[in-house]
């Protein structure tokens, strides 16, 4: 057999294990709405743990940290700083609005917006952006798939072909599996991620150089540059880094995928205690990192930066061994892409088209209508990653800046009792204006400081000062959730 | 709920002081550390101090939430 058959059989063999226990978690069990997005509110520590960290652990960790570490080099600190600070901001927002989620039973992002602020436009409204943030974040992970499968095959299926299949295993699962069996399946992707992270993390510097010191040693004398902000970019320093970092610890959590594990968990102290020990989890990250930098030394000319992990591993081990990380790269899309496209699709039946369009749907219809919605947003993403070609991270800080505006009307919400609906209708809808404006006439970072902070700034200025000449429309909120249990 | 006391937000702020608004003072190869630059050092170092301060800030939140629990048994 070719060294490419091979590793693709040994893809295919995991992606089918992992794809099993998605399919055999959701049987003997009925799947309704509540059961199908947010697993009827029963899961535990482990469950909560390995769900959020399917949906942190993404493509972005395995081949965007590397790919970042390779082509821009010291910015990529950036991705190090934030992943602690994230869970900080968890810590102190998640068991709230796990709070709120249990009183009014909520199984949505906009469901949160809906009961606090009183508007189905607004809901709708985050609903719409919501959708529309999810899509580059499924693209990357698609384009992450399609990589893995062109570099396995080394080279014999073009990325396109790839992609569609891609495309096609993710929404089946979706289809079937309803956010239990992705939990599940996360369970056997953090397992083999962990163990490759951890082994081509310490084995790669330490084949070509003896260690990880010591390939930091040859790198200082090499390429000190690329060791620094801003490294191989002119405009990413320490004012894009401050604004970045903040930027995505405050967005993270804002994911309408992410807000809504929450409500998955049984209670708010679960929560509380993720937030202290999932950042440890964050020690793969740095080994993706030196993966990436040992590749700049290693293979200097690679066309994109994307691939410097998977082809530095092709070029070192077996084909065997090309085929375990390849499928623990191709299970670590496909679990966010399924997570994030069954978010995508709930929040468009249910907080978009039903309450706008047809007030008189049924849940079940609701239900048929979000499974339909997951095949046409998987295809949008599809289209979107055959057409275009951004590098994975930049995909990805487009996304965070968008959902990251949804951070005031959450903090707002949670902790103030002056904040008006027009006033975070305002500040919500100037944030995305300013964000779209300044990243699409490239002007991310903009005098150095990173395009999403500056609206989110803008963002919470407005949302304050108009609450401030408007009056409350949703009085007594907290009565309103104490009796509604 | 009662919203996060002072205590855990201080100590909330701790880790944003080490790994964020302080990056002039550490984006820097030397002293190298355990053969790391100094910025990757004292990141990774930030992703275990992390845990430690959330952890107190948790020891902080459990003590106010069981010292609270009349109030929330009258919820129920």
């Amino acid at each position: 057999m070719s060294p490419g058959v091979v590793a693709l059989s040994i893809i295919s063999a995991i992606v089918a294990v992992g794809s099993l226990a998605g399919f055999y978690a959701r049987s003997h069990r009925k799947m309704d709405l509540e059961q199908w997005t947010v697993a009827g509110r029963g899961f535990g520590v482990i469950l909560v743990w390995v769900l959020m960290a399917g949906e942190i652990y993404t493509t972005f960790t395995f081949l965007g940290a590397s790919g970042w570490a390779y082509s821009r080099g010291g910015p990529v600190l950036y991705i190090l700083g934030y992943q602690p600070l994230m869970y900080v901001v968890s810590f102190f927002v998640l068991p709230y609005v796990w709070e709120v989620g249990k009183k009014c039973k909520l199984q949505s992002q906009a469901d949160f917006f809906e009961v606090r602020y009183g508007s189905k436009y607004l809901a709708a409204f985050v609903a719409l952006i919501g959708v529309i943030c999810l899509l580059p974040y499924a693209q990357l992970q698609l384009k992450g798939l399609g990589l893995i499968v062109q570099v396995a095959s080394f080279g014999a299926i073009p990325p396109t072909a790839a992609m569609v299949v891609a495309f096609a295993l993710v929404a089946a699962f979706v289809f079937v599996s309803g956010v239990r069996g992705v939990a599940w399946a996360s369970v056997i992707k953090d397992i083999l991620l962990l163990f490759a992270a951890l082994f081509i993390g310490i084995a790669i510097p330490h084949i070509y150089f003896g260690g990880i010191g010591r390939m930091f040693a040859a790198m200082a004398q090499a390429k000190p540059e690329h060791l620094v902000m801003p490294g191989a970019t002119k405009n990413l320093g320490h004012g894009w880094y401050i604004t970045s970092v903040l930027l995505t610890a405050c967005g993270f959590f804002m994911w309408p995928q992410s807000f809504a594990a929450a409500f998955t968990a049984r209670n708010a102290r679960i929560l509380r205690r993720n937030a202290v020990f999932l950042p440890l989890y964050s020690m793969t990250m740095p080994l993706m990192v030196f993966v990436g930098l040992t590749a700049v030394l290693v293979l200097p000319k690679l066309s994109d930066g994307d691939l410097s992990l998977l082809t530095i591993v092709r070029k070192t081990f077996p084909a065997w061994f090309l085929g375990i990380i390849g499928g623990a790269g191709a299970l670590t899309a496909m679990v966010p892409a399924a997570i994030q496209l069954l978010t995508a699709a709930t929040l468009f039946a249910k907080n978009l088209c039903r309450p706008i369009l047809a007030p008189g749907m049924s849940d079940q219809k609701v239900a048929r209508l979000a499974k339909v919605m997951v095949v046409v947003l998987a295809l949008g993403a599809l289209y979107l990653a055959i057409q275009t070609s951004v590098s994975l991270v930049s995909l990805l800080l487009l996304g965070y800046a968008g959902v990251a505006q949804f951070f005031p009307g959450v903090i707002l919400g949670l902790f103030s009792k002056r904040v008006t609906t027009s006033g975070v209708f305002a500040g919500l809808a100037a944030g995305v204006i300013i964000t779209s404006v300044l990243m699409l006439t490239n002007r991310d970072p903009w005098n150095g400081v990173s395009a999403g902070f500056i609206a989110l700034c803008a963002n919470f200025v407005i949302a304050v000062v108009v609450s401030g000449f408007t009056s409350v429309r949703v009085a007594g909120f907290e009565e309103r959730t104490a009796a509604a249990i | 709920m009662k919203p996060p006391s002072l205590g855990a937000i201080l100590l909330g702020l701790i880790p944003f002081l080490g790994g964020c608004f302080s990056v002039a003072l550490w984006d820097r190869i030397y002293p190298m550390v355990f053969g790391l630059p100094f910025n990757f050092f004292w990141l990774i170092a930030w992703i275990v101090l992390t845990p430690v301060c959330l952890y107190g800030a948790y020891r902080l939140e459990d003590r106010g939430a069981s010292g609270s629990t009349p109030e929330e048994g009258g919820a129920r």
